[in-house]
């Protein structure tokens, strides 16, 4: 017998009792506003952490979250929902819950470029930029319905990113990296000193409307108000799924294979056949198609777009979810982005000090845990596949 | 019928450096050929000028009836040669069935649709593949064709080279060049390969295979056939005993008496 067909399946319930301690942690952490408190739960959290790891606990969890894949998405999608109904009146928390969202699904289209692919984007918020532009314009002078200004503005993120293709395919490594920093230098600058685009003070984004129905308006069900950050909430947690579903898909599939030969050997890879210029500019078309569409529903919340809201620091903040969360590691990047996103918000009293925090968590992370806070585990073509 | 491989004046320089030295060079078909000579000779530049790693700077080189001179390593790949590495370049992370399937990549689907839509059509060839895979590794090892999803990076080195053979050799191809595939292994190892690399021929009808190594117990035993090179030039043609007893490899190896 295969040793592989011995192995028990990995129980359900570990998983099922850490992904609900975490729902019920990260509720306390939202609606908790004193300070003492906040540093409090944090400080709880890094110890539990730690002290489950200690004990060996951490192991069983992640093994039915590898094995119950599927079954974990759905719960964890269920878990978000009853995180913002908790909060279901509270604009602040929603938009928050919102931001952590659209962050995970732009450093999902990170992943795939610089996790599987190897190709490094330090131009992350300025792709986010252009879908959030996109849809600036489209929502202002067009009639296109906004459910498709996000994939055109998905589209203008991957065709932009194609002027970039030339150079960063004919560099590598770091210096492909440079070409990027360059372009989101550019890019800011360029929107700032051209007044097409409204300047340094930006252009207004109209609201999502789906079939008439503006998202920006609240609801009232009976007694219940609803804050329109609601709508907005199931969109991007919409959004997340598609692109989590996407991306696990492609790192289970030849293509993904592909991506990691590139990555980790181009030369091997180029004498087994691999033509790695396609599968580059695929990982990078692609990574920035998610990461516009992801910009073009920001820009569409936050109803304001200008350039400082898409700085080399912003890109670098995507960087850093992508490597705290671990290279290659879509639940990582998730979790990665909710303690990168709320704890700055939360902590009030490091609010300018939050990039000390980010290099502060990168570093720690890197030194002690190099492959990220869920590194990301052996190829398994299909959850639970044995051959 | 026509040599499977022939080099006519093939010619690499490195800057001041002339690796390959109007090379002329044909391999026939079925044959093993061995490749000796000195470090720095020119066996393994032979090789990635083969392979279209490095472009040649004059001469000619035909594979199968075709000119693969200027042709890119992806052409040559599916033309039909299929290389290992004189250090080992298997992708460490990933596990044992990923490193072969990079070999039989050009087999396997590659449109985006196929690979994130068709999910089912996806799983049977993923597992047509697995039983492809696990049975060429079968005929190496038996006990390795039961890890193949086991991560490459903890096997030690004899099992690598296996698997970087079957990474070669799971495409069917016309040309297999192995370069060194004995370095840094004992001699038990050694001997094991030894009998593998008859065992591929002896599988793989119709099978080319070109051998550069230095442990010269395998290349008495293995090949047909020997080249020796010295300056990137080949000094000398023939059996090993013919090849060992040639005045000039004596002198590419120990100097002039």
């Amino acid at each position: 017998m295969k040793p592989t067909e011995q192995k028990a399946h990995a129980p359900f319930l570990p998983g099922a009792a850490a992904l609900g301690l975490m729902t019920f942690y990260l509720i306390a952490l939202l609606a908790v506003e004193r300070q003492p408190l906040i540093i409090g739960l944090l400080g709880i959290a890094i110890a539990g952490v730690l002290a489950t790891g200690w004990l060996g606990l951490l192991a069983p969890v992640g093994r039915s979250f590898v094995e119950h894949e599927n079954a974990f998405g759905a719960l964890t999608v269920l878990a978000a929902c009853v995180v913002a109904a908790a909060f279901h009146d509270n604009h602040f928390v929603l938009l928050l819950v919102v931001t952590v969202l659209l962050n995970s699904v732009a450093t999902l289209g990170l992943n795939i470029q610089f996790g599987y692919a190897g190709v490094l984007n330090f131009a992350g918020a300025s792709f986010l930029g252009v879908g959030a532009y996109t849809a600036a314009v489209l929502t202002a002078h067009t009639a296109v319905p906004h459910l498709l200004v996000l994939p055109i503005a998905g589209i203008a993120a991957a065709l932009i990113g194609s002027l970039l293709l030339l150079p960063a395919l004919r560099t590598r490594g770091h210096y492909a990296a440079v070409v990027t920093i360059a372009f989101a230098l550019l890019f800011k600058t360029l929107l700032e000193v051209n007044d097409v685009l409204g300047g340094p003070q930006g252009l207004q984004v109209k609201g999502m409307e789906i079939f008439g129905w503006s998202l920006n308006d609240g609801m009232t069900i009976g007694p219940v108000e609803l804050s329109f950050y609601l709508n907005y909430f199931f969109v991007s947690m919409a959004l997340l799924v598609g692109a989590f579903i996407l991306v696990r898909r492609l790192d289970r599939s030849w293509i993904g294979l592909n991506l990691d030969a590139l990555r980790l050997d181009e030369t091997a890879a180029r004498c087994f056949g691999l033509n790695v210029a396609r599968w580059k500019t695929v990982a990078f078309t692609l990574g920035n198609f998610i990461i516009g569409i992801a910009g073009a529903l920001a820009g569409m919340i936050g109803g304001f777009v200008a350039p400082n809201n898409y700085t080399f620091a912003d890109s670098l903040t995507l960087v850093s979810i992508l490597l705290l969360g671990g290279i290659g590691s879509p639940w990582g990047s998730i979790v990665a982005a909710i303690i990168v996103v709320v704890v700055p918000e939360k902590l009030q009293t490091i609010q300018e000090y939050r990039f000390l925090l980010y290099a502060t968590l990168v570093i720690v992370v890197l030194l002690f845990r190099s492959e990220g806070l869920l590194p990301r585990p052996m190829r398994r073509y299909i959850p639970g596949w044995r051959p | 019928m026509t040599a499977l491989l022939t080099a006519h004046g093939l010619t690499k320089k490195f800057g001041g450096v002339t690796a390959l030295d109007r090379l002329d060079l044909s391999v026939e078909r079925n044959e093993i050929l061995g490749l000796i000579g000195p470090n720095g000779s020119g066996k393994t530049t032979f090789f990635n000028v083969a392979t279209g790693l490095y472009g040649a700077e004059a001469g000619a080189m035909t594979f199968d009836g075709i000119d693969i001179t200027r042709a890119s390593p992806q052409a040559i790949f599916r033309a039909g040669i299929a290389r290992t590495f004189q250090r080992s370049r298997l992708l460490l992370p990933l596990s044992i069935f990923d490193n072969i399937m990079i070999g039989n990549h050009t087999r396997l689907s590659q449109s985006l649709w196929f690979n994130l839509v068709r999910r089912s059509a996806f799983k049977r060839e993923l597992e047509a593949s697995y039983v492809a895979a696990r049975t060429l590794v079968e005929k190496f090892d038996r006990k390795l064709a039961d890890r193949l999803l086991e991560p490459v990076g903890g096997l030690p080195m004899i099992e690598r080279r296996r698997i970087e053979i079957c990474r070669a050799l799971i495409n069917q191809p016309k040309l297999l060049l192995l370069d060194e595939p004995a370095a840094g292994m004992t001699h038990e190892e050694t001997a094991e390969l030894m009998d593998n690399i008859l065992q591929v021929r002896a599988l793989s009808a119709g099978l080319t295979i070109i051998i550069v190594e230095h442990e010269m117990g395998l290349i008495e035993r293995v090949t047909d056939r020997c080249v020796a090179f010295n300056f990137g030039r080949k000094v000398a043609e023939g059996t090993y005993r013919e090849v060992a007893a040639d005045p000039h490899v004596q002198e590419a190896y120990f100097g002039v008496a």
